[in-house]
């Protein structure tokens, strides 16, 4: 607020000249004139090394009303490619979500500092941070020039996905444990695997299936899109009919994905505020 | 007060950590996991002698990655920045339809009912199609390079920035608004100065949380051909350079593990 400066002149009545001010969000006049200008600045230079052809985007807007009206409307007739897409991307999305669960608890135990002496737990943190690293698309080219196309590559590629986020949040829900359990359990002459058991377990089921819940549910997502680069699931599907711009095709595909999500993301959603 | 139990009882008593019914419960689930997981395993349709064989092939591949090549340190580092920039560009990009379609989705802000479904079908709707599908349009629309990278990750970022945008909205102080009305404020002066200074924290820090996602994401644009250093991750993959391949991940890994511990830092700043 503007205090009253001594110099400043009060009023005639005497007041001082007090005028409001609305308060700033960013209270150092540096840096609430230098963030908007140096963002102009890097506006237009970032643009300018884009290096777009703004010709040939100019021909994209009647490309684009080509590619919509062959579109409309959808194409729902080859349903047994669709159907055998979508069941492909579930089950790849089941069976890399229990994998990831699986794992992602030595893995959780491994990164949480309460758990692990002090130092070893860099070795569980180090396998997460690289898990959550890298997007889902990009651990799929890898896996699938080390294991071939399908959606065996698919699984894996999710399994990845999932350990990295599970086992981060898993992580943090063991540092957060209350010790007086796991005391306690010592206390009884319990060994490692019992107060694990018993202490630590019990406290972390209830994340652990929340969790599991969210998880599936974005594994879900992911499959879709692991398949265009050949992780199985409808994903190559999609990518072969934009491929042969089969337009009508990919658009039914498109609808049905997002209608599996809502719905997806609904259960999900119910079930999770179920369990808190 | 209840009756110490006899000894008679307590030798009786055995303690378990579930009630029947808990116990049929927790089986009923475990039924339900097995049977859709061999549903899973049985109707996939994988190779079993390329899954015994895959630690072997990992192995190799790992191996040949080995030592990272970074001789084309100053082209990866070109594509990165490029990718840093369509990660940048395009989260300033979908501020301008968020920030429109959350004020018209927020139910206390909206100016129809209607108006809140047509927001929310649109939130909906950009949140639904992943980064990677809103690239293949894009590139299909204005043929490949950065700028289909741009709005695809541009269109992807509406929906997260706009929902979490609209429910800050929703979540405002009334009072504030009420006490703007209450001094004759214009539509104008009660978004300004009652709902503005509200939930501009909130509007940083999921701007910052979205850009450092939207890095991510960009990573992967180049594979269907919109920009940035997936092009060249592709390159290297077809060309089986699997040293270079190397050098590309660890760059990718460094950038994405920067933007996250940025976007933390920034994060905690804007919100306290």
């Amino acid at each position: 607020m503007q205090a009253q400066a001594p110099g400043s002149a009060g009023t005639a009545s005497g007041r001082p000249d007090y005028r409001w001010k609305r308060p700033q969000f960013f209270t150092n006049p540096f840096v609430r004139w230098g963030v908007p200008i140096a963002g102009l600045a890097y506006l237009v230079w970032a643009t300018s090394t884009l290096s777009i052809n703004w010709n040939r985007v100019a021909a994209g807007i009647p490309r684009a009303g080509r590619i919509f009206s062959n579109a409309w409307p959808p194409d729902f007739s080859r349903s047994n490619l669709i159907i055998s897409g979508f069941t492909e991307s579930i089950q790849i999305a089941l069976l890399a979500t229990a994998l990831g669960l699986l794992i992602s608890v030595p893995i959780a135990l491994l990164a949480a500092k309460n758990i692990m002496p002090r130092g070893l737990h860099w070795f569980g943190r180090g396998i997460i941070i690289v898990a959550r690293s890298f997007h889902p698309v990009i651990v799929a080219i890898i896996f699938v020039k080390a294991v071939g196309l399908g959606p065996f590559a698919g699984v894996l590629t999710l399994t990845v996905y999932s350990l990295g986020f599970v086992g981060k949040l898993l992580a943090e829900a063991i540092e957060e444990i209350d010790e007086g359990q796991v005391e306690a359990m010592r206390a009884t002459g319990a060994g490692f695997i019992k107060v694990l058991a018993y202490a630590v377990f019990p406290q972390i089921l209830p994340r652990q299936v929340g969790l599991s819940i969210y998880q599936l549910d974005s594994n879900l997502r992911a499959s879709a899109v692991v398949g265009v680069v050949g992780a199985g699931g409808i994903g190559g599907t999609l990518m072969n009919s934009f491929r042969r711009f089969d337009y009508d095709f990919a658009l039914a595909i498109l609808l049905l994905i997002i209608a599996i999500i809502l719905v997806s993301e609904a259960i999900s959603g119910r079930l999770r505020s179920g369990l808190s | 007060m209840i009756r110490d139990p006899s000894l008679q009882e307590l030798k009786r008593y055995n303690w378990r950590r579930f009630t029947p019914a808990q116990r049929i419960g927790r089986y009923v689930a475990y039924l339900v996991t097995v049977i859709a997981l061999v549903w899973t395993i049985r109707g996939l349709d994988i190779y079993w002698p390329w899954v015994w064989d895959s630690p072997a092939q990992m192995a190799d591949l790992f191996g040949r990655m080995y030592p990272p090549d970074f001789t084309n340190m100053r082209e990866i580092l070109r594509v990165l920045m490029e990718t840093i920039n369509i990660a940048t560009l395009a989260t300033l990009m979908s501020l301008f339809f968020a920030i429109p379609t959350a004020y018209i989705a927020a139910r206390n802000t909206s100016p129809h009912p209607a108006l809140v479904w047509l927001g929310r079908f649109i939130l909906v709707s950009s949140r639904s199609v992943n980064t990677i599908i809103w690239a293949l349009l894009f590139v299909a629309i204005f043929g490949p390079g950065a700028l289909a990278g741009v709005l695809a990750v541009a269109f992807r970022s509406v929906g997260f920035i706009g929902k979490l945008m609209a429910e800050a909205v929703e979540e405002i102080d009334p009072a504030q608004v009420e006490a703007m009305k209450a001094t004759g404020a214009g539509p104008g002066k009660v978004l300004m100065y009652g709902i503005v200074p509200q939930v501009m924290p909130a509007f940083f820090a999921v701007t910052i949380l979205r850009w450092d996602i939207n890095i991510r994401e960009s990573t992967v644009l180049g594979l269907v051909g919109a920009g940035g250093i997936g092009l060249i991750l592709q390159g290297s993959i077809d060309m089986f350079a699997w040293r270079q391949v190397a050098a590309i991940l660890i760059a990718i890994m460094v950038v994405v593990v920067l933007a996250e511990i940025v976007s933390a830092w920034l994060r905690g700043k804007v919100l306290d």
